[in-house]
């Protein structure tokens, strides 16, 4: 796996939307999306995380051209992807494909889970009926379904069900990128451990390069490669997970990571809570966009805006003072376990192979996280 | 788990839902009942009526019913002033009412669905076009356009049905475009873009159905607006012709004897109250069962 080869890039990507539009003057805008270069390597996992409102849905709908954006440019492998339309585009989509945050709502309530996931098929042209009959029975023991589902309704299924019938839709045309938009924060979080290994195993097996959109850092920190942390529409940094958890360089970051909960008895706090709502995109603040929340601001963080620069460590911040700071992380991966608890999940992670080995398709219950 | 429920199919299951929602309505089953007597006295006129319904009888006109004095069981409903039999007119009247209701809900629905599917997934400006056409049909008292139509047509109940099928179309395409409105930026919508459905299949296959709760209820309830309006132009001359045994014809053609022999028009002025009271009835029930809105958990 080349480290360089991109298969998905963004090159100054802005998003306006028109809020109120009065009769006389300019209409009111947001920039929910102001000016992000992505750049995901193929193969990777990599994770987009942020507060609410930051863009982070809207990065990832225009990804797939869901949303068209304002400026800027969206690359799939080398091509220009920005202005596709009618045939090109649907070419385009079928190797990049989606998954819904709400498994209630992404699913059409009159057709048969058959029926759903023979439409991305059917759309494409794809086999023969029987072939296309045969695919959708595959794809749902792919997901840890039965064959037999094909012919129920999805209210029939629940919330971790639909979410893999939802997965096994988006697979269905043999994607390169799967995008998810807070693809388990809908589930409970027994379930969600059951999709984000199906996901971690599904982006093995068809070698596909998974984009994450997500609030929960746990889940981020078990799943991906490298993490984008996005503030108010802007990507403030770039790093590998581990990194990121363990090294943070941007204040932002660093205020994120101590609103984890430590499940350690007596844990630690960093007493870092970020004060304050985030600031109106309408009127972004000045200067570095995070200066009102962040405690380290300084008159320069006030008037000039920081760009995005990479690191020597192939890491990207866009802080002043990234350089002679030093900020606080996460201890790192396992080390919040005693060395007996790491030994009883080494026998665990064992055994589920050895189970899933003579079961392929059984999803795993594990809820390690 | 799986293995004991995956053979039940899903198509049952929903229609008996709708017959639970349905039940709870006495209103609307007993407005079925009457509907469904109606639909098979139509279909069997031939067999029923004891006259041809439009036979004179010159020996026998003005007839009183049966049961009052001077009638006689021959007609049990009486006849009129030309002689014919008043129970069998209303018989094969039937047969027109619902033919009426039939074609002219099946012309506007599919025009009115068409037009609201186009108008709610359409560029704005088109969108606007056809709405302010239908403000503008909206905006006409409906009988009053209905009549201006069949006067340019020409009166008759093929160019009556046409009428009023656009009258009521309007209807229809604001009921479907709200409907469409809401689907579609649903998530369901947008994952069968992203599936690669093209425009017209979204547009049929994907949001249609999710919209046609709300369209049947509609439906139902235009099906006794059409049957009154065909009435009220057959009363006024710009329906169906004489001697076609229409209820609102039938009304106009009995309107001299209203004080002398009141069997003329109360019976088929009865048959248009009941028709259209027991459909009204059935299409509330419906809407209960129907209308996700009303449903209750």
């Amino acid at each position: 796996m080349d480290g360089r080869d991109l298969i998905l890039e963004t090159r100054a990507l802005r998003r306006r939307f028109v809020t109120r539009k009065p009769l006389f003057g300019p209409p009111v805008e947001v920039r929910a999306v102001d000016g992000i270069d992505l750049r995901v390597r193929r193969g990777e996992t990599f994770a987009i995380v942020g507060e609410s409102g930051c863009g982070k849905s809207t990065l990832a709908r225009m990804l797939v051209r869901l949303i068209d954006p304002s400026e800027g440019a969206i690359r799939f492998e080398n091509r220009d992807i920005t202005r596709l339309e009618g045939a090109e585009l649907r070419e385009m989509r079928r190797h990049l494909q989606f998954i819904f945050q709400d498994p209630f709502a992404s699913l059409n309530p009159r057709m048969t889970v058959g029926a759903l996931l023979e439409e991305p098929l059917r759309a494409h042209g794809i086999g023969t009926p029987e072939e296309r009959r045969a695919r959708v029975a595959e794809l749902l023991g792919r997901v840890g379904l039965l064959p037999q589902h094909a012919s129920r309704y999805p209210h029939e299924f629940s919330g971790g069900q639909r979410q893999r019938i939802g997965i096994a839709r988006a697979l269905a045309v043999s994607p390169k990128v799967l995008i998810g938009d807070e693809p388990v924060s809908a589930l409970d979080v027994s379930i969600q451990a059951q999709v984000v290994n199906l996901l971690q195993d599904l982006k093995e097996e068809f070698a596909l390069t998974l984009i994450i959109i997500a609030h929960d850092l746990a889940v981020i920190r078990h799943m991906a490669d490298r993490v984008g942390v996005m503030y108010l529409g802007q990507l403030v940094e770039v790093a590998p997970a581990d990194q990121l958890f363990t090294r943070p360089r941007h204040p932002y970051t660093e205020a994120l990571l101590s609103a984890i909960p430590v499940p350690r008895v007596g844990a630690k706090r960093a007493a870092r809570a970020l004060e304050g709502d985030p600031p109106n995109p309408i009127d972004p603040p000045s200067g570095c966009r995070f200066h009102p929340r962040c405690p380290y601001a300084t008159e320069l963080c006030r008037t000039t805006v920081p760009e995005l620069a990479i690191g020597a460590d192939g890491a990207s911040v866009a802080c002043h003072r990234a350089q002679e700071l030093t900020l606080e992380g996460l201890a790192a991966e396992g080390g919040g376990r005693s060395p007996d608890a790491e030994k009883r999940f080494a026998l665990y992670r064992a055994r589920r192979s050895e189970r899933e080995g003579a079961n392929p398709s059984s999803p795993s219950q594990l809820t390690e996280i | 788990m799986a293995e004991t429920t995956t053979n039940t199919p899903a198509r049952p299951g929903r229609l008996r839902e709708f017959w639970r929602y349905f039940r709870e309505n006495r209103g609307a089953v007993i407005g079925l009942y009457v509907f469904a007597a109606f639909v098979a006295l139509a279909l069997g006129a031939d067999l029923i009526a004891p006259h041809d319904p439009t036979v004179q009888d010159r020996t026998a006109t003005l007839l009183p019913p049966a049961w009052s004095e001077g009638g006689s069981w021959s007609f049990p409903l009486g006849t009129d002033p030309l002689g014919r039999d008043i129970l069998s007119r209303l018989l094969h009247g039937a047969r027109y009412s619902f033919f009426v209701g039939i074609v002219v809900v099946v012309i506007a629905a599919t025009g009115g669905i068409l037009l609201g599917l186009i108008a709610g997934f359409a560029p704005k400006w088109l969108d606007t076009i056809i709405m302010r056409i239908m403000d503008i049909i909206l905006s006409f008292p409906s009988l009053l356009l209905a009549l201006v139509l069949v006067a340019i047509l020409g009166p008759s109940l093929l160019n009556a049905m046409i009428a009023i099928a656009i009258v009521l179309q309007p209807h229809y395409v604001r009921l479907t475009r709200a409907a469409v409105m809401t689907e579609r930026t649903k998530d369901y919508v947008v994952s069968a873009r992203v599936a690669g459905a093209g425009r017209a299949r979204l547009m049929f296959i994907t949001v249609l159905p999710n919209c046609l709760a709300p369209i049947i209820v509609q439906a139902a309830l235009s099906f006794s607006n059409a049957i009154l309006d065909v009435a009220a132009l057959g009363f006024l001359g710009m329906g169906a012709q004489p001697p076609t045994p229409e209820w609102g014809t039938m009304l106009a053609e009995a309107r001299e004897f209203i004080l002398r022999a009141w069997w003329v028009v109360t019976f088929p002025g009865l048959a248009i109250l009941i028709t259209v009271l027991s459909i009204n009835l059935m299409g509330d029930g419906l809407r209960d069962a129907l209308d996700p809105k009303l449903k209750r958990s």
